[in-house]
């Protein structure tokens, strides 16, 4: 439990991996973008590089790219070491942050612009734009200007362009940034539906958990230039492999404590019971609870087999779906409890103030030692 | 404070645009009336030299003596003799063969500035910016001092055993273009880097990762986004360049005459003011078209950003 | 990707060696000892010293220098105005008109402006001379002034006029005491360029002269057309030190002007 799901990235059997980054490195100035990092990305998935600012994701993408070199590792494409090949002979094509339509040519001048490099005809080009458009549901927008047409318009012409060269991996640096809430829901549907009818390999780089968890396969989970975890996305909210993965993904408690001899753990708030097979260890662990695995109650829950402690409703953070309840336990620690807002009624089930029980059964959660 | 209501136009903001628009009117629009108007007068030994004189003072009939006596007299000298013809032909010729240069070489500066580290450019513009600041005759006249007969060009080349004996190099067409393309080089450089340095750089990246090597995305993306600064600094140079007075008088020989020349001529040496009159108009003519096409540049650079 | 190639290296190089050749010829040769440019008699102030005794010269300076401070002065405050109209003034009659005789002088040859002006004074009996230089060296800078201060107002971060205005200020006191102030360094950018442009015009000059006006530039052209002269190397010489001069504290005063106001907005931020 304790050395979490997933890989640290290394493909052990199965096909060999389409895109594998073999110990690369990358600096600007003394600062590491990206540390003696290796990871296997598999032909046809949907792979998200997910992190804070600063974590080297969008470094990671533009080597990847072309943009950058490494300073020292290998990329690897199909098994060829891809390092010297500038970015406009590599079959990877890359969907910008911030679009970069040409601003001189219409929305058909831009998604032919990379049939145009490979000398393709012009009836041929017309033709596969025509098919690309449609494909992004923009037909008959050819002979727009890129001035004319709205943002999900312009993230439209932007992926149309990136996809019309079928590319073996697609680049999307953080293409969905600039949209609003219901659009960008919408537009996460739609990728992952193109995804899987193209076939076409997906790097997405983003900051947004939610996002990440919706439409990725595989995450790599990265901070300071380094892999964290490397999983499919339930992997690693469940089972996280440090403190720092369960706190970046979603909500979690953490509560810190020593394994006793007899296999429970020894906390402030008394000894709880948890899942058999915890590896033994005298170090501090800390036992990661998600807010929605929780029960809360206002009477004790018999006590049969559970975790229970007793606190104080802090604070209630009411979502329309669900309601964020941060609870005041004995020990002036908080627990975040979440809480499915059924009551037709629409208010939260409790109130700042109230007195409650929260109870887990002891297999839920993990134990971290990281 | 764009949107105001007409009640709330204080006098303040009345005046912040009559000063500017009443002086121009007054000191810049107006006077091209009184060309227009000297252009039809007669030539006379007088003070002022010409006829009629235009006198608010008269009554009906000395104004209608006033048009009666307007020719066209200056217009069919310039007409006929080819002097003047040549003149006009010639600025045409020095000043588009300029400008030509003048984009050949102020181009791969403002690029090559623009493409330069972010924390340099500053510094660059500067260096190409300044030695405008410093006098522009002075600046023409080093070239006198290079190009002269026993100058640092023929004395540089003599010693390189180029040539075996001084050339000269003054009293020539390329001392005109030479002298020209000196002066006129920030006027050429500036607003293409302007242009250049504002083009967002991840075009070029998509560009590369479409599949088009360096030079293809040049011409194919960086080219064309930098037109709007080319055509600005073409007629930044090129108008200008047609009425240059002081370059051919300096470096140009004495055969023919850019129309400058030949306005200042007419004017200070022949004491003709309705034939300079004329001349001017006439160039005026030539060069609407072209600084309609700046105004209109100009405008709509204003209008993109406010 | 910014890759500083060769080419740009070369070509930006090349380019200002070719706009500072001849001034540091100029300069050089303004302290040799012999008045052929071909031969080099060591260094001297003969020149410098010939200058100062040139009464003739210091008198053109004189009047070029009062005819420039005096223009530019004028070219400023009339080209602030054009350019806070134009970028302010949103829609009125006679706009168009009005932008096409802004930006007009910018391209118009100096012949035709000169000429025109000249026949402007003659027409209404105006004596010419100092006055005349400097109305007109004013009409032709302003367009200059216009075009610097416009590009400044037009990046203004409207929010601080408008949070100055939530805070109670009036709008003339906002403008003058909010947006004035920061940008400053592009008026002042303008007010130089207005002079250094009076200071070394000769057309418009020429035309607009009278007696006892006769401007720098004037003299140094009926100089120079009799051949070179070294004592015009001198002078040349001090007016590049001071215009060079002149920049350099400019633009150490912008770049602390815009530290500390980098500074300020960081504060801001925290």
């Amino acid at each position: 439990m304790a050395d979490g799901g997933g890989t640290r990235g290394h493909e052990e059997s199965g096909q060999p991996a389409l895109v594998r980054f073999e110990q690369v490195s990358k600096r600007f100035g003394d600062v590491a973008a990206v540390d003696a990092l290796t990871l296997d990305i598999r032909q046809g998935e949907f792979f998200a590089l997910l992190g804070p600012s600063g974590c080297g994701k969008t470094t990671l993408l533009r080597l990847l790219a072309g943009f950058e070199a490494p300073n020292e590792g290998r990329i690897l494409l199909d098994g060829d070491d891809i390092g010297g090949v500038p970015p406009h002979h590599r079959p990877v094509n890359m969907m910008f942050q911030s679009y970069a339509l040409f601003p001189h040519l219409t929305v058909e001048g831009n998604v032919g612009f990379g049939l145009r490099q490979e000398k393709v005809g012009r009836r041929e080009r017309r033709e596969r734009v025509a098919e690309m458009l449609a494909l992004v549901k923009l037909q008959g927008f050819g002979k727009r200007r890129v001035g004319q047409l709205s943002g999900g318009e312009r993230q439209r012409v932007a992926l149309a362009r990136s996809l019309i060269k079928r590319p073996r991996v697609l680049l999307l640096d953080e293409p969905l940034a600039a949209l609003d809430k219901k659009l960008r829901a919408e537009t996460q549907f739609e990728l992952m539906e193109l995804q899987r009818n193209l076939g076409t390999t997906f790097v997405i780089v983003t900051h947004d958990q939610e996002e990440a968890m919706i439409v990725s396969d595989r995450i790599a989970v990265m901070n300071q230039g380094r892999l964290v975890q490397v999983a499919e996305p339930a992997e690693i909210y469940e089972r996280p492999n440090s403190r720092w993965a369960a706190d970046f993904l979603g909500e979690v408690t953490l509560i810190e404590g020593y394994l006793n001899e007899d296999g429970t753990l020894a906390t402030r708030l008394g000894p709880l019971r948890v899942g058999a097979g915890t590896a033994k260890t005298d170090d501090k662990v800390w036992l990661a609870l998600r807010p929605e695995k929780l029960r809360m109650s206002a009477e004790r829950p018999a006590a049969d087999g559970l975790n229970t402690a007793a606190g104080i409703v802090f604070e209630v953070g009411y979502r329309g779906d669900l309601s964020l309840y941060k609870v005041q336990l004995a020990d002036r620690s908080l627990m975040k409890v979440a809480l499915a807002n059924t009551s037709a009624r629409g208010k939260a089930q409790f109130a700042v103030k109230d007195v409650v029980w929260l109870s887990w059964p002891r297999d839920t959660g993990v134990l971290l030692t990281d | 404070m764009s949107a105001t209501i007409k009640s709330e136009r204080s006098w303040g903001k009345r005046a912040v645009v009559l000063l500017p628009y009443l002086w121009l009117a007054i000191f810049f629009l107006a006077p091209f009336a009184i060309v227009l108007k000297i252009s039809l007068s007669q030539t006379a030994i007088a003070q002022p030299p010409y006829v009629p004189v235009f006198d608010l003072a008269s009554g009906w009939q000395d104004l209608q003596d006033f048009f009666a006596r307007l020719t066209l007299d200056g217009y069919r000298l310039i007409g006929s003799d080819p002097i003047y013809l040549f003149s006009y032909l010639k600025s045409l010729q020095i000043a588009g063969v300029s400008t030509a240069i003048l984009l050949l070489i102020g181009y791969p500066i403002g690029y090559g500035i623009a493409r330069s580290p972010r924390g340099l450019q500053p510094l660059l513009v500067m260096l190409v910016v300044l030695p405008f600041w410093t006098s522009f005759l002075i600046r023409v006249y080093a070239w006198i001092n290079i190009l002269q007969r026993d100058g640092l060009l023929n004395d540089v080349l003599m010693r390189l055993h180029i040539i075996h004996e001084p050339a000269a190099w003054l009293a020539s067409d390329t001392a005109i273009y030479i002298g020209i393309v000196y002066s006129y080089l920030p006027f050429m450089v500036l607003p293409l880097y302007a242009t250049l340095e504002k083009m967002d750089e991840t075009l070029l990246e998509a560009a590369a990762d479409l599949g088009a090597p360096r030079a293809r995305a040049f011409w194919q993306v960086t080219m064309p986004l930098s037109l709007p600064g080319a055509a600005a600094g073409t007629l930044l140079c090129f108008i200008p360049i047609m009425g240059e007075f002081v370059i051919p008088d300096l470096l140009g020989g004495s055969r023919t005459l850019m129309i400058g020349q030949t306005l200042w001529t007419e004017f200070f040496f022949n004491r003709d003011w309705p034939v300079a009159s004329a001349i001017a108009v006439a160039l005026l003519a030539l060069l609407v078209l072209p600084i309609l096409l700046y105004e209109r540049l100009q405008r709509r650079q204003l209008e993109r950003f406010r | 990707m910014r890759r500083t190639s060769r080419f740009n290296v070369v070509s930006v190089t090349l380019g200002l060696a070719f706009l500072y050749l001849p001034i540091a010829i100029l300069v050089i040769y303004s302290f040799n000892a012999s008045r052929l440019v071909t031969v080099w008699g060591g260094w001297s102030l003969e020149w410098y010293r010939a200058l100062l005794n040139d009464d003739a010269m210091l008198q053109a300076a004189w009047i070029s220098l009062r005819v420039a401070a005096l223009s530019a002065t004028a070219a400023t405050v009339l080209g602030t105005c054009a350019a806070v109209t134009l970028v302010r003034m949103g829609r009125f009659r006679g706009r168009l008109l009005f932008s096409g005789m802004v930006y007009a002088p910018l391209v118009m040859p100096e012949v035709i402006t000169g000429l025109s002006l000249l026949l402007l004074f003659v027409t209404f009996n105006v004596d010419r001379g100092f006055w005349t230089i400097a109305i007109a060296h004013t009409t032709l800078t302003l367009c200059f002034v216009t075009v610097i201060v416009q590009a400044r107002l037009i990046g203004f971060d409207r929010t601080l006029e408008e949070a100055a205005m939530d805070l109670g200020c009036p709008p003339l006191k906002t403008f003058l005491f909010v947006t004035l102030p920061l940008i400053l360094p592009a008026i002042a950018a303008g007010w130089m360029l207005a002079f250094s442009l009076s200071l070394d015009d000769l057309v418009i000059a020429s035309f607009t002269t009278g007696p006892g006006a006769t401007t720098l530039p004037i003299r140094i052209y009926s100089q120079v057309r009799l051949g070179v002269k070294p004592e015009i190397n001198a002078i040349c010489t001090i007016m590049v030190t001071v215009v060079a001069l002149g920049t350099i504290a400019a633009s150490l005063m912008m770049k602390r002007g815009a530290a500390r106001r980098g500074r300020a907005a960081l504060g801001a931020q925290v």
